[in-house]
């Protein structure tokens, strides 16, 4: 057998679009299999179902999922309550919502429906990148399938109004962070707001709302079929459950699978992504979660689990378990430095050390790319990006300080020597005679 | 962040099309009343569709539309990466990925073959018909690397896969979006190693069942 999870306990069956994704493929798969008697439980049984199964956030912050929704208040008033799923998937490895969007779309609004009960919510918004046009024809689809087949919509067959709507975005990733895709709902530039306050007491329009990711509701449903204890059992204490994870880069068969949480993070690579290309020996490092987290060299991806708290021990994270994998062949200066580029380009201006810093730090990566920074520049760089991290609006300014922080924490003497090398090269930058007499 | 500017070359009028009208009043059914402006981005991307490209009349047609200041539909359209502030190629209009997934699978050479195709970035070819772009992360990483022509996604592509499709959209031709080395979306090449059991799709999993949590009354 491959991995640690076997096919039987797959939630999403048509991961690669081989069946049906409509509504009658999505029914033989058992999805909308005794939903109204989920419905029935009322709130504060689905609250803690999805509490005992140990869910956390798939968004990538690894928020406990059932304890989030007991924050939306308990009685319903003239506020109408919102649930707002969070499809702007633009972190850059990460490709699993996309998955569930276009090839079981049937989940995710079942997962709606379920969760709007939960919140005592009868207004639902999925907000979708931009970009993933047929993923929202797909998902428009489906939704006009169960609102025709009266699944969900107004006096629909489960006896909890719901009113599922799709909308867009228009390309930035930042829309990606709760607060700023809650801006971009209401038709403004997608500059986060501040917390508080929390949108579960003011969120979109002013009313309760609660934000979760594709894959955090899309999973709810299967879990209740089968039980909480069922997803509790992968995976270590908290840290349960199967979990979409994907690998780009330099794997040999680079896929989507779903897996076991806490699955060793080396077993993963070989099992399911064919290997490090050249052997697990040519390995040089792992950007386990997307861009947004520190790296991991490969001593220690050898023995790493792919869960939240062991990769949050060696000052990495799970992020969204897409992993960008780099063998030995490659600039790895240069994979960050691009990273760097790509937060710049993001940052929605809004605050100084962000704006200002991502611009920073993308142009010195630059220099370090080719060796022509000056030695000094790396703490300097390494300065600048511990002023910009937990001082910002949102947490971009943290995203963008991660990977150049991880970059330096393993391969330091690696671009000193790139520095080194640069000046022998050219006898007339400062102190080049110095380093060639040495 | 990206700054972006109107064109300077505007045409003086816009108008929506009948059809592109409908779409929009469906967009402006989604959301409550007196919160129209949710639709900035839709209605406007729907201009896009139409014309090609966002014209600066189209802003005040939208603004009135969503019964917002047209300063509101200028900040969107600024703001927001999707929309082209100039006209693009007639015939394709290519978005290449550029983030490190896409370039430790080889997006920089395919720069190249779009360099040597089309011309310099953000800029048409000689002819109007193709231009191109770099974007960021699309969202396909497992598929690096990738671009989106038009609205679709081409992925797993090489040099070489890539100068056909531009030769295919030369020619008038539609191809086929998805992978250009025939993997199923995202499954991994080759043999499938996960969802073999077909007792997954036999319908057994639509019977009847209890839900384990429910403790009875
Ligand atoms: C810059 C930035 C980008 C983000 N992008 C996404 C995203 O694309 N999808 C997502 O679900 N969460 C994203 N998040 C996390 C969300 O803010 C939020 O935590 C998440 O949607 C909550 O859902 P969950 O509790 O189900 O994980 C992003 C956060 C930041 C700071
Ligand atoms: S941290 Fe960056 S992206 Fe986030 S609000 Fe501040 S400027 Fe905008
Ligand atoms: S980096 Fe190209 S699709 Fe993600």
């Amino acid at each position: 057998m491959v991995g640690i999870l076997e096919d039987k306990d797959r939630i999403f069956t048509n991961l690669y679009g081989l069946h049906d994704w409509r509504l009658e493929g999505a029914k033989a798969r058992g999805v909308w299999n005794a939903t109204a008697d989920m419905i029935a439980q009322g709130p504060d049984w689905l609250c803690d179902q999805v509490k005992a199964s140990g869910l956390r956030g798939r968004g990538g912050a690894g928020f406990a999922t059932g304890l989030k929704w007991t924050f939306m208040p308990k009685q319903e008033s003239e506020r109408p309550h919102y649930l707002v799923v969070n499809a702007d998937e633009s972190e850059p490895g990460t490709c699993k919502d996309r998955e569930i969007l276009r090839y079981d779309p049937h989940r995710l609004i079942e997962g709606c429906l379920v969760a709007c009960r939960a919140m005592r919510a009868h207004d639902c918004f999925i907000y979708i990148r931009g970009e993933y046009v047929r993923e929202r024809e797909h998902l428009e689809y489906a939704i006009a399938e169960a609102n025709v087949a009266g699944l969900i919509g107004m006096n629909n067959i489960h006896g909890w109004d719901c009113d599922i709507r799709v909308t867009h975005g228009g390309g930035a990733y930042i829309c990606g962070d709760e607060m700023a895709l809650l801006e971009s709902l209401e038709g403004k530039k997608g500059q986060p707001r501040l917390k508080p306050p929390f949108p579960a007491g003011s969120g979109v329009y002013g009313c309760p709302t609660t934000v979760n990711n594709v894959e955090s509701i899309a999973v709810v449903p299967e879990i209740l079929r089968r039980g909480a204890d069922w997803f509790a059992g992968f995976g270590r204490p908290k840290n349960t459950g199967t979990k979409l994870m994907s690998a780009s880069g330099h794997v040999n068969r680079p896929c989507v699978v779903e897996e076991a949480m806490s699955i060793p993070l080396r077993q993963l690579i070989d099992d399911h992504f064919g290997g490090v290309r050249g052997g697990w020996g040519n390995l040089k490092a792992v950007i386990p979660g997307g861009s947004s987290v520190r790296m991991i060299p490969a001593e220690e991806a050898e023995v790493a689990l792919m869960d939240f708290d062991d990769l949050a021990a060696r000052k990495s994270g799970l992020g969204t378990a897409a992993m960008i994998v780099m063998d030995k062949s490659c600039d790895i200066v240069a994979a960050i430095a691009r990273l760097s580029y790509f937060y710049k380009h993001e940052s929605c201006g809004q605050c100084t050390p962000c704006r200002e810093g991502t611009g920073w730090m993308w142009r010195i990566m630059e220099r370090m790319v080719t060796g022509e920074a000056e030695p000094k520049e790396i703490d300097m760089l390494l300065d600048v990006a511990s002023q910009v991290e937990g001082h910002t609006i949102c947490g971009l300014g943290d995203a963008a300080a991660w990977p150049i922080q991880g970059l330096f924490r393993h391969f330091r003497p690696e671009i000193e020597a790139r520095i080194a090398n640069y000046r022998t090269r050219r006898a007339n930058v400062p102190g080049a005679t110095l380093i060639a007499a040495e | 962040m990206s700054v972006r500017r109107l064109a300077k070359q505007q045409p003086t009028s816009f108008a929506f099309t009948p059809a592109s009208l409908e779409k929009a009043h469906w967009w402006l059914a989604k959301f409550p009343d007196g919160r129209k402006q949710s639709a900035v981005i839709p209605i406007l991307w729907l201009v896009q569709k139409q014309e090609g490209w966002v014209p600066e009349p189209a802003l005040r047609v939208v603004a009135e539309l969503i019964g917002a200041p047209v300063m509101r539909v200028l900040e969107n359209v600024t703001f927001y990466t999707m929309f082209q502030l100039q006209p693009v190629g007639t015939v394709a209009h290519v978005q290449l990925c550029g983030t490190t997934p896409c370039m430790l699978r080889g997006a920089n050479d395919l720069k190249t073959v779009l360099e040597a195709r089309i011309g310099h970035k953000d800029h048409r070819s000689a002819d109007g018909r193709f231009s191109w772009e770099e974007v960021e992360c699309m969202g396909a990483c497992a598929n690096a690397p990738m671009c989106a022509i038009n609205d679709y996604y081409f992925e797993d592509l090489t040099p070489e896969s890539l100068d056909g499709l531009v030769d295919s959209f030369a020619v008038g031709e539609k191809p086929q979006p998805g992978s250009a080395i025939g993997r199923q979306n995202s499954a991994p090449e080759g043999e499938p190693v996960t969802l073999t059991d077909t007792s997954l799709y036999d319908g057994s999993r639509a019977m009847p069942i209890k839900l384990p949590g429910v403790v009875a009354a």
